[in-house]
């Protein structure tokens, strides 16, 4: 019995650990957010902030068109995440229902597309996209990453198609429902927590996605917020500390708070494409 | 109601020895398929292969004359290129020393989250944090905590007695492992996450019988967690070698490679090459070669698995 309770404990002081270990930069990152200039000048910093200030957000939306960026970002992760789920759902449908070589071959396609270094892609890419003018265009970045998007997206929606039985679809034919109206009476609103979990994720990723967006967006105003953020750190490394905090943290607030609704969801639907396959 | 009892059956446990799998692919099925297969083709497919090709080239970015075939000339300088091979051999550090412990901590974590502690909630948001978060956002978070002055690890170390402190991200030495404590945060809660989900397939009965015949705790990991957490773990590792491997935005943030290149992952050997000095032909090469690397390396990884899995 004692070894047990000391089990316990030596359970509950690693999961300290982990706690520590997961939060405390978050918590630095809020803590410098809300500091004035003066603490942040200290050479010995406090956890918490004597005298909390708005003024380095304020500072943050001077110096950066950070609306603009939001709303940059916004457009190509809304965009890009519609397109990659319209286009994926129904491929995803027949990959899963399916053994046909396309299958196969997608879903080969799905594992390779992991593998390959950016770089690899954007060169060409970036060679294409000049010659059809859609460098420094929102279009051109949407066409990236839907594309971007579409291996992970067929993966999830692969799983949650798996996940409706077959007998329902067959059912409805038997009762005399074609090919289409099976799909859209019976297979998709069972599908509809799964495309709307996976089209979330999708947009998180747009939203932070970084490589691209900073190949392909020369205009400043044309830039996505991860790109516009790196502005906040000088072209030395100097960073004026507040705003880059304070810019950082609300940079991340909404995909904090899409994944924490959706965050089950997606472990769900990644697993079920990993174990089924 | 015969639709809401099947649904709630749920895929678990049906047979779907049914005809339609294996049979004939019908015309609406390549209906369904051109949407998504089309961009796949053009914009993804297409440009990778172009991009091979590429790496045979003399392109550049700006450049009146046109481009011309040059055979391996690319492959021949880059052989001789120490900068690159050096940069691959920091990726390959990096990729290992974030990948490992990675794994191991993300392991941890997951046994734990699986027990029934208190707290664990809170654990769970909480890895939510980095996986959520934008690399940018990561990246420039942790500069805070390294700052030197305004920075909380000085301060905690300086507090414990520990030394003065020191500019981590900028010491020769220190910008490294600095770097990869980072990639080991940023990528542990999507690999507990993976994990976690490989535990709950581990079979509660044979844990409960293997308790029950007395095994202590590490005998019932290795007998009945391990063997059913494999694939899952084994598939994660796989995957996060690659990711860290091809990784460029955390570093980018945190270092921009330096100093004096100590932290120049490939990838960022590459983007400097092709959209600094406009050497499209030369850095299409180098992305060739990391995929041929990584390809040996996982297939070598791949092929010792299997010989592992022959006596179990």
């Amino acid at each position: 019995m004692r070894t047990r309770k000391g089990a316990r404990a030596g359970q509950y002081a690693a999961l300290l650990c982990y706690l520590v270990f997961l939060a405390f930069p978050f918590l630095w990152l809020i803590s410098t957010a809300f500091k004035p200039a003066r603490e942040l000048a200290s050479l010995h910093p406090t956890w918490i902030p004597h005298d909390p200030t708005l003024a380095n957000f304020r500072q943050a939306f001077d110096e950066q068109p950070l609306v603009r960026a939001a709303l940059n970002s916004l457009t190509a992760a809304l965009g890009a995440s519609l397109i990659a789920v319209v286009i994926a759902t129904p491929m995803a449908y027949v990959i899963a229902r399916h053994r046909t070589p396309l299958a196969k071959a997608a879903t080969g396609w799905v594992v390779v597309s992991q593998a390959f270094p950016f770089v690899l892609v954007i060169i060409p890419l970036f060679l294409v996209l000049k010659n059809l003018r859609l460098i420094d265009s929102m279009t051109g970045l949407i066409m990236v990453y839907v594309v971007w998007a579409l291996p992970f997206a067929l993966w999830m929606l692969v799983g949650y198609v798996r996940a409706v039985p077959t007998e329902l679809e067959e059912a409805a034919a038997v009762d005399g429902a074609g090919r289409v109206r099976t799909l859209v009476s019976v297979t998709a609103p069972l599908l509809a927590p799964g495309i709307v979990a996976t089209a979330l994720f999708a947009f998180i990723s747009a939203w932070n996605e970084f490589f691209f967006a900073l190949v392909l967006l020369k205009t400043p105003e044309k830039q996505t917020l991860p790109v516009v953020l790196t502005h906040f750190i000088g072209a030395e490394g100097v960073a004026d500390l507040g705003p880059l905090a304070a810019a950082a943290f609300l940079a991340t607030l909404p995909s904090l708070v899409v994944f924490a609704l959706i965050q089950k969801r997606i472990t769900g639907g990644m697993l079920a494409g990993a174990v089924k396959s | 109601m015969t639709l809401t009892a099947g649904a709630e059956r749920s895929a678990r446990g049906t047979p779907r020895a049914t005809g339609r799998e294996g049979g004939p692919v019908d015309h609406g099925a390549w209906f369904l398929v051109l949407p998504a297969l089309i961009p796949i083709l053009v914009l993804s497919v297409g440009p990778l292969l172009y991009g091979i090709g590429l790496a045979f080239t003399d392109s550049q970015s700006g450049r009146t004359a046109p481009t011309r075939w040059v055979g391996t000339l690319n492959f021949q300088d880059l052989l001789h290129d120490t900068l690159f091979w050096e940069s691959f051999r920091i990726g390959l550090v990096w990729a290992v020393g974030v990948t490992v412990p990675q794994f191991l901590l993300a392991l941890g974590l997951a046994l734990l989250l699986s027990q029934d502690l208190r707290l664990r909630w809170l654990a769970r948001a909480l890895a939510i944090v980095p996986w959520a978060m934008p690399e940018v956002v990561v990246g420039i978070m942790w500069r805070l905590v390294y700052n030197p002055d305004a920075g909380i690890l000085n301060e905690t170390l300086r507090d414990l007695g520990l030394g003065d402190g020191r500019d981590w991200l900028s010491g020769l030495s220190t910008a490294l492992p600095a770097v990869v404590v980072v990639g080991v945060w940023a990528g542990m809660p999507q690999t507990t996450v993976a994990l976690l989900a490989g535990l709950q397939n581990t079979p509660r009965e044979l844990h409960e019988a293997a308790a029950m015949d007395g095994a202590g705790a590490w005998r019932r990991f290795l007998t009945v967690t391990w063997p059913a957490l494999r694939p899952v773990a084994l598939a994660i590792t796989a995957l996060n070698f690659i990711w860290n491997f091809n990784s460029f935005a955390l570093v980018y943030v945190l270092t921009n490679g330096g100093p004096g290149g100590r932290t120049r992952l490939p990838m960022l050997f590459a983007y400097e090459e092709a959209f600094r000095y406009g050497q499209f032909g030369y850095a299409a090469a180098m992305g060739c070669v990391m995929v041929a690397v990584i390809s040996v390396i996982l297939a070598l990884r791949l092929v010792a698995t299997l010989r592992g899995g022959d006596d179990t």
